[in-house]
């Protein structure tokens, strides 16, 4: 399928329409619909088993969609493309569960994510230049591991590792961060400062958040789309999607 | 920028290793060539053409580690390659039999005679070029790698599955060569050599220079291998090991980097065949038997994964375990030692034989683990 309306499209940077899939007969995501705009912040919520992390491994080419349009950019059709491909486009994603490699050091992992030449031929002949390793340490004080930058990424707590992923997805600098519950399993004061590091990523990236911690959302203060049995049930400002009486039903008011 | 490459970030356990192949290198030969026979000191040239094949072993054991050990991908065909190098070998040296065979034909190998074959095969064509058969050496186990790596790593082949059909494709291999019209001497192989660049085979001063070739070639083969693992692209192939598909949504193409180890690997694997051949004096389809490529991975195992050094080690260790085994009372039983050695390794060993000694020493240098503040991690 083309894109049928470009002009409608070229504007957003991510633009789903009517996308289903189906695992076995059961249908994960049913007709979805999104649209990303350059720079915004966009926080999902929706109950388990709502399609949140679904909906990001069709965005990332992990899931092929049955059906429907998954645009980039205005004009890429991210169905037709493999992970790389995705990725390299400047499409990031940290996952629920933190995947970091475990028998790298952390600073490894930042080096492995670093925005660079993903070629065989260039990165066996590799050299870090004095600005990337630059950036790579400004990265590790912004998610305050730079003390451990020789510790195996294995042996984080999982916070840290979270805070590692989203390290990790600082220095690919990809326009569009997909970032899958980075709160789970922090306390109260890490949850408080991973809303204030996204919020400061969201200043010169677009974003997409899955989180079911309300209190981080509200932190956040964009724009809410709430997801249940793959599809969108409401969207909008976070206090009128929690007055809307479905909403509360099937999720809030659990 | 070569030797940068090959030298970056050497550690002491490269370091000791290289110091001792090249010893191995210079002082087997010179006590075999000029220490006096009766000497205690001599060694004989049988004793070195067996600790010559030991390394073409330990050469074939650091290419399986350098796909198996740092990419997860767990070979069951190795032995494939290796064999593959040795025939391009062998075909070099039957070639250079030229009229003193059994038949006196300048041209065909005994074998086509004895088959009533009227010309060389087109395959057979240039192996009389030592440089050009050394090429095959590595383009024909380098080819067949990247072609195999390219269908099973595109189409996402992985564990299970692609160690199966590694083992069915040195298992195919192995039936083919045992056939008489393929051309490679079916049952037989190929064997009875007489001269390798004009040097008889069998002379002393030959098997001194193959033994010492075989450890420049141990050492390029672990300078290689090492320089692949320490740099970027190691990191790249680490991490497709751990986390395969996290990898690939950092963008990087998982299959090429697969495929890039893969190729290198079984170049080296051809090698080290090659130079087995001529210290051993034949090569026949046995070569490819699935079981050699599984002992390939307990050498590995046994000496420690993804270490280089430990394959190697594993590789000399295992066999030299064998060669004292099967020449006594407890021949029959090798087998299942080799086995037994496999489960007590996997189970109390998981490391290998390296990883436990760097254990045990580490323990030994920090008496009080205790005493040392870990920055607790905060759960
Ligand atoms: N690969 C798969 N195969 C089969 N079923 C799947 C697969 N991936 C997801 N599902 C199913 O699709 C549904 C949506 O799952 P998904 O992980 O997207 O939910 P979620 O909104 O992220 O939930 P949670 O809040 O628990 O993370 C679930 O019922 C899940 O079991
Ligand atoms: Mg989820």
């Amino acid at each position: 399928m083309t894109a049928a309306n470009p002009g409608a499209l070229t504007s957003s940077l991510l633009y789903l329409d009517g996308v289903s899939v189906s695992f076995d007969g059961f249908k994960a995501i049913r007709g979805l619909s999104l649209t990303i705009e350059p720079g915004e912040m966009r926080a999902i919520i929706g109950p388990n088993g709502a399609g949140k992390t679904t909906m990001m491994d069709i965005i990332t080419g992990k899931t092929k969609p049955d059906v429907g349009t998954v645009m980039f950019g205005g004009s890429i059709d991210l169905t037709k493309l493999d992970e790389a491909a995705i990725a390299n486009l400047g499409i990031g994603r940290k996952f629920q569960k933190p995947t970091v490699f475990d028998f790298h050091t952390i600073e490894d992992n930042i080096l492995l994510a670093l925005k660079a030449p993903r070629s065989v031929a260039r990165t066996l002949f590799w050299k870090t230049a004095a600005a990337q390793a630059k950036r790579i340490d400004d990265i590790l004080g912004i998610i305050k591991l730079g003390d451990n930058r020789d510790r195996l990424a294995g042996s984080l707590s999982h916070g840290q590792k979270q805070w590692l992923e989203i390290g990790m997805l600082l220095a690919q600098d990809p326009k569009l961060l997909l970032v899958d519950e980075p709160a789970a399993g922090m306390t109260d004061g890490e949850t408080a400062e991973t809303a204030v590091l996204l919020k400061e990523i969201a200043r010169d990236h677009s974003v997409i958040v899955v989180e079911h911690d309300m209190g981080f959302i509200r932190e956040l203060g964009v724009k809410v789309t709430v997801l249940h049995e793959g599809s969108v049930l409401a969207e909008g400002p976070l206090d009128q999607v929690s007055a809307n009486e479905r909403v509360v039903e099937v999720y809030l008011g659990r | 920028m070569i030797s940068r490459f090959l030298m970056q970030d050497m550690d002491r356990r490269g370091t000791v290793f290289l110091a001792l192949i090249a010893g191995l290198a210079i002082l087997i030969p010179a006590l075999n060539l000029l220490v006096p026979v009766g000497s205690a000191f001599h060694i004989p040239t049988s004793t070195m053409s067996l600790w010559g094949k030991y390394l073409c072993y330990a050469l074939l054991a650091i290419s399986l580690d350098l796909v198996w050990g740092y990419c997860g991908i767990l070979s069951l065909g190795h032995g494939a390659f290796f064999a593959l190098g040795g025939y391009a070998m062998g075909m070099y040296l039957m070639r250079q039999i030229g009229s003193r065979g059994t038949y006196g034909n300048p041209i065909l190998p005994d074998f086509m005679v004895f088959l009533n074959w009227q010309e060389l095969p087109w395959y057979w064509y240039g192996f009389s070029s030592f440089p050009f058969a050394m090429l095959m050496v590595l383009a024909v186990p380098g080819l067949l790698a990247f072609i195999f790596g390219w269908f099973a790593f595109r189409s996402r082949v992985t564990g299970v599955y692609l160690s199966i059909i590694t083992q069915a494709l040195t298992y195919a291999l192995l039936l083919a060569f045992f056939r008489n019209d393929m051309g490679f001497g079916g049952n037989n192989g190929l064997t009875d050599f007489k001269d390798i660049i004009g040097f008889h085979v069998q002379a002393q001063t030959t098997r001194a220079a193959l033994f010492s070739m075989t450890c420049v070639m141990l050492i390029a083969g672990f300078l290689i291998a090492r320089g692949i693992v320490v740099s970027k692209l190691g990191k790249v192939v680490i991490a497709i090991r751990d986390a395969e598909s996290r990898t690939r949504f950092l963008g990087y193409r998982v299959d090429r980097f697969k495929l890039f180890v893969f190729t290198v690997s079984a170049c080296m694997a051809g090698v080290a065949g090659a130079l087995y051949v001529p210290q051993v004096g034949i090569i026949n389809p046995s070569e490819f038997a699935p079981a050699n490529s599984i002992e390939t991975v307990i050498w590995v195992a046994v000496g420690g994964r993804g270490t280089l050094v430990g394959a190697a080690l594993g590789a000399v260790v295992v066999n030299y375990a064998k060669t004292v085994f099967t020449s006594g009372f407890m021949a029959p039983y090798w087998l299942f030692a080799l086995g037994a050695l496999f489960v007590f390794v996997t189970i109390f060993m998981p490391k290998g034989i390296l990883g436990t000694a760097r254990q045990l020493l580490e323990k030994r240098r920090k008496p009080a683990p205790a005493a040392t503040p870990e920055p607790a991690p905060a759960e």
